[in-house]
């Protein structure tokens, strides 16, 4: 039964200050006056309101669809009113808003009527979009929507899956408290993720500074008379990081580059197994998740909280004590400092720091780098993190790529050991942002180049067109005269003949019409002009659908990215847009076939 | 580029430049009490020198260039670069000297090419290098030993009071042989030489073997602590001794064995407190191991065959030249991708 344990490189020990949160068993947190439930809670597309201002919602209800396959669901965390859909602030370091259902709770805490399934009844990919729609997603902090992670690679099967439950980031213990309260509905949603990957072997790590949660998952596994493996891991942060806990317990190690399932592992943390295990044999979708309450409080405690539930009421359960001046979210290591307590729970919300000032003094200034290395002796991915430093603060990207910047999963171990203070992963940070906002530019610039191109091609055309229709115009008016001198009919009945002699050689008699007597005047272009405009048109033809071409792949490669976020309004005004542009471009494929006919005609 | 309340929270006091630089002094205590035992507080008065030099020229060049003192003055690295000057100097060298060369360190090898962390060049070995060049004659004389002279007298010597004789002067066991061997042109060997003379002791240089070793105790000392890796050091003295052995086994009537090579001159501050300087060093595991294996080959090379007393100083600073070089060919693989070509 003994395992063999790797080893990762790197890494740090902190402090872990989790026994005062473990005092008491998670508690329920009482409904707040308002709740404020974001639309984008995980990682992919932002979920549609279903809802709209004044209905009535019950619990469980699916106020956000998910928004095509990388997306879950969101839903009403209790029975109640939609009193708004309106941008509020987000639980994010920026603080700025994001679209969010208010809902006042009516008090009852109806459930919509929940409807259990047998999932080993249903085929995988209905699984998947249940999971989906019960927005179940990863409960460790990186909310990736888990029906996404449930494919196993074509080529190679499922070797282990790796149940996370090593909660390494100081301060928490929500995972730890959820392993000894329900370890058997975690057991229970570990078969769901087994059977759909169709792993050999499950896996389950946890820190060995967790003693009671490694003998209440073992218990559990064993009433369960199932085989997984319930491994203590040594405690060192990152051990809870995906890919070092799949390195120490598999020996594998997943690059950047790489999906774990093409090496033939997969990796979720222990409370998403719970949910997953709820949405499907309870039909409850997330609409709650346990958060750690730590810190500078009276009463540090772990509370099952509903999404949506105002940190500034969470934070009353816990009674932050007097000196209190900031509160993070997520840990020390790898969290942010909350710019509001108006910012709601989500599914992110692992942990929920009070700190004083003399608990976590200010960062000391920053100094230069001097080389010394520490910050490379703890890379758990066995970076340079110094080397990236001078590469990004020389704005020197290119550099960072090939120094692997986007192998560094922003732990905070160089951080935490660098004896110059230099906040290292924010650096990073910034670089990966940089990258990214690079790519989305070059590629907003490429569809422009091609729009330009299109419209040149356009007004080339257009001119073209219309030096044609000049030179016939004076043509006619040439002919008109030689009449007019033969039967010497007045020039009013002379314009009462050109549309007549228009009609015959142009479908647009009624542009034409109009023409005659300014073509006359203003020395309209020599006729053989006609002749090269008409051979132009193939090239400007072929021109045209080429950059037509282009525009459409381009519209097709760019990755429709999940930064921004529209309002109702403004997703209205941008399918009206679409639709507008759709119509404009359908004319645009038309009109080149229309002109051949018409010089047909000539 | 400024970032407000950025993680990690402080968990606990962390290291910091400052830590770092104070430990490094710590560990050359030993090194220091070999050397007063041997020669004397002489050697106090001139860290005292270098350090006042260094301090007043770091506030300087810091005042010019408008960075906040207190913070960099503190952070101790000036203080580093001023006892290893000190350190690598004749103890009884006039006291200008010894300001002139930590001036020289401070000023141009540090400052002028952009401060802490940012100097190409080991500085004190742009001190040593630049003052045995311009001043061959004062930087070569070492107080002979036998040379019983009082504090009093050796402060005088340091402050120019008293005129400097050549009886008070010596080379330095590594110089001695050097000539020796130069001067007895075939007729002389190296056995005979160092069971003879006086200046030579069980080891190698009488007295200054025991310097040495106090060097190679604070550096075994920081390397138990983590403030440094084995691979620079280990590479230096392996370079420096593989040499030597080499040469020794061939011929050991013209060469000295690598015992007296490792114990004399700046071997043992140069592998633990030079070669180990980050900033100037190489950074990757095997780039480390290289660099200093480099500077140990340069070193003997020098050393034996060059016309100055000792060639660690002009090693370091030939290797410091090819440091971005080796940084860039050893990066190390990473997490997940070493078995990438």
């Amino acid at each position: 039964m003994l395992q063999r344990l790797f080893h990762f490189k790197g890494g740090v020990k902190p402090q872990t200050h989790k026994a005062p949160s473990v005092q008491q068993p998670i508690g329920q947190a009482p409904l707040p006056a308002r709740l404020y439930v974001p639309l984008h809670q995980s990682i992919g597309g932002v979920p549609n309101p279903l809802v709209e201002v004044g209905e009535h919602v019950a619990k469980g209800q699916l106020i956000g669809g998910a928004d095509g396959w990388l997306s879950a669901a969101v839903h009403a965390s209790t029975s109640g009113t939609v009193l708004a859909i309106e941008e509020h602030l987000a639980a994010h370091p920026s603080g700025l808003p994001t679209l969010t259902v208010v809902i006042e709770p009516d008090g009852r805490d109806e459930w919509l009527a929940r409807t259990p399934v047998d999932y080993r009844a249903l085929p995988p990919e209905r699984v998947r979009e249940l999971l989906r729609d019960a927005g179940v997603v990863g409960l460790g902090g990186a909310v990736f929507p888990s029906h996404a992670k449930l494919t196993a690679a074509a080529a190679v099967p499922v070797d282990e899956l790796v149940i996370n439950g090593a909660e390494c980031e100081p301060y928490m213990s929500c995972d730890d408290m959820l392993m000894r309260e329900r370890g058997e509905e975690i057991v229970r949603g570990i078969a769901i993720f087994r059977d759909l990957l169709a792993a050999r072997r499950v896996l389950i790590g946890i820190e060995d500074n967790k003693p009671e949660a490694v003998a209440a998952m073992q218990q559990a596994v064993q009433r369960l008379g199932d085989d997984y493996r319930v491994v203590a891991v040594p405690t060192r942060y990152p051990a809870g990081g995906a890919k070092q806990l799949i390195r120490v317990l598999t020996g594998k190690e997943v690059p950047a580059s790489k999906r774990s399932t093409d090496l033939g592992v997969q990796c979720f943390n222990v409370a998403t197994a719970y949910t997953a295990w709820r949405a499907l044999a309870c039909g409850e979708p997330v609409i709650s998740r346990i958060v750690t309450l730590a810190g500078n409080l009276e009463q540090p405690r772990n509370w099952e909280v509903r999404l949506g539930t105002p940190l500034r009421d969470l934070l009353a359960l816990g009674k932050p004590k007097a000196d209190s001046s900031r509160y993070l979210m997520g840990g020390p290591m790898m969290g942010f400092e909350i710019p509001s307590l108006d910012a709601p729970v989500v599914k992110a919300t692992n942990c929920v720091i009070a700190a004083s000032p003399t608990m976590f003094p200010p960062n000391p200034p920053e100094m230069p780098c001097i080389r010394c290395g520490a910050c490379a002796d703890v890379c758990p991915h066995e970076l340079q993190p110094f080397e990236l430093y001078w590469f990004a603060r020389a704005r020197n990207f290119g550099k960072t790529q090939e120094y692997h910047i986007f192998d560094c999963i922003e732990c905070g171990c160089c951080s935490y050991v660098c004896p110059s203070h230099i906040p290292l992963v924010q650096y990073f940070r910034f670089a990966k942002s940089e990258i990214w906002s690079r790519e989305r530019e070059k590629n907003a610039a490429d569809a422009a180049k091609a729009r330009f191109e299109l419209r040149n091609a356009r007004e080339e055309r257009e001119l073209a067109e219309k030096a044609e229709r000049l030179a016939r115009a004076a043509a006619a008016r040439a002919a008109e005269k030689k009449v007019a001198s033969v039967a010497e009919v007045t020039t009013a009945a002379a314009a009462e003949a050109t549309p007549a002699t228009a009609a015959t050689t142009t479908t647009e008699p009624a542009a034409a019409a109009p023409t005659v007597d300014r073509a006359a005047l203003a020395t309209a272009p020599e006729p053989p002009l006609v002749a090269p405009a008409a051979d132009a048109q193939a090239l400007k033809k072929a021109t045209i659908v080429a950059a037509m071409e282009r525009a459409r792949a381009q519209r097709e490669a760019v990755q429709p990215k999940n930064t921004e976020q529209f309002s109702a309004e403004q997703k209205r005004q941008l399918a009206a847009v679409e639709v507008r542009r759709a119509a404009l471009q359908a004319e645009q494929a038309v009109s080149p076939a229309t002109a051949t006919p018409e010089r047909s005609a000539d | 580029m400024e970032f407000i309340s950025t993680p990690p929270f402080l968990l606990l006091e962390r290291s910091s430049v400052r830590r770092v630089m104070l430990q490094v002094l710590l560990a050359l205590l030993p090194g220091i009490a070999a050397y007063v035992w041997l020669i004397g507080p002489a050697i106090v008065v001139q860290l005292a020198i270098a350090t006042l030099a260094a301090v007043l020229g770091e506030a300087l060049m810091l005042a010019l260039r408008r960075k906040p003192l207190a913070l960099f003055l503190s952070d101790g690295s000036a203080i580093v670069s001023a006892w290893l000057i000190a350190l690598s100097f004749p103890p009884l060298a006039p006291w200008w000297l010894i300001v002139v060369g930590t001036l020289l360190a401070i000023v141009v090898a540090k400052h002028l090419y952009g401060g802490l962390g940012q100097n190409p060049f080991n500085p004190a070995m742009v001190a040593f290098s630049a003052c045995i060049v311009s001043f061959p004659a004062l930087m070569s004389q070492w107080p002979a030993l036998g040379l019983q002279l009082s504090f009093g007298e050796q402060f005088q010597l340091i402050a120019g009071l008293l005129p400097r004789i050549d009886a008070m002067s010596g080379a330095t066991p590594l110089d001695a042989l050097k000539t020796a061997l130069k001067l007895g042109d075939g007729q002389v060997d190296v056995p005979t030489l160092l069971a003879t003379q006086d200046v030579f002791g069980h080891f190698a240089g009488r007295g200054w073997e025991w310097v040495a070793g106090g060097y190679l105790l604070g550096g075994l000392w920081m390397w138990q602590r983590k403030l440094i890796t084995w691979h620079a050091p280990f590479g230096f003295l392996a370079g420096l001794s593989l040499l030597a052995a080499a040469l020794w086994a061939w011929n050991p009537q013209q060469f000295a064995d690598p015992l007296f090579h490792l114990l004399s001159g700046g071997a043992m501050l140069g592998a633990f407190f030079i070669v180990t300087d980050p900033v100037s060093g190489c950074t990757t595991p095997r780039g480390k191991l290289i660099f200093g294996l480099l500077a140990g080959v340069l070193a003997y090379i020098i050393r034996v065959f060059g016309g100055f007393p000792d060639g660690v100083a002009f090693a370091v600073l030939l290797m410091n030249l090819c440091v971005p070089l080796i940084d860039m060919y050893s990066q190390p693989p990473i997490f997940g991708l070493k078995d990438a070509p």
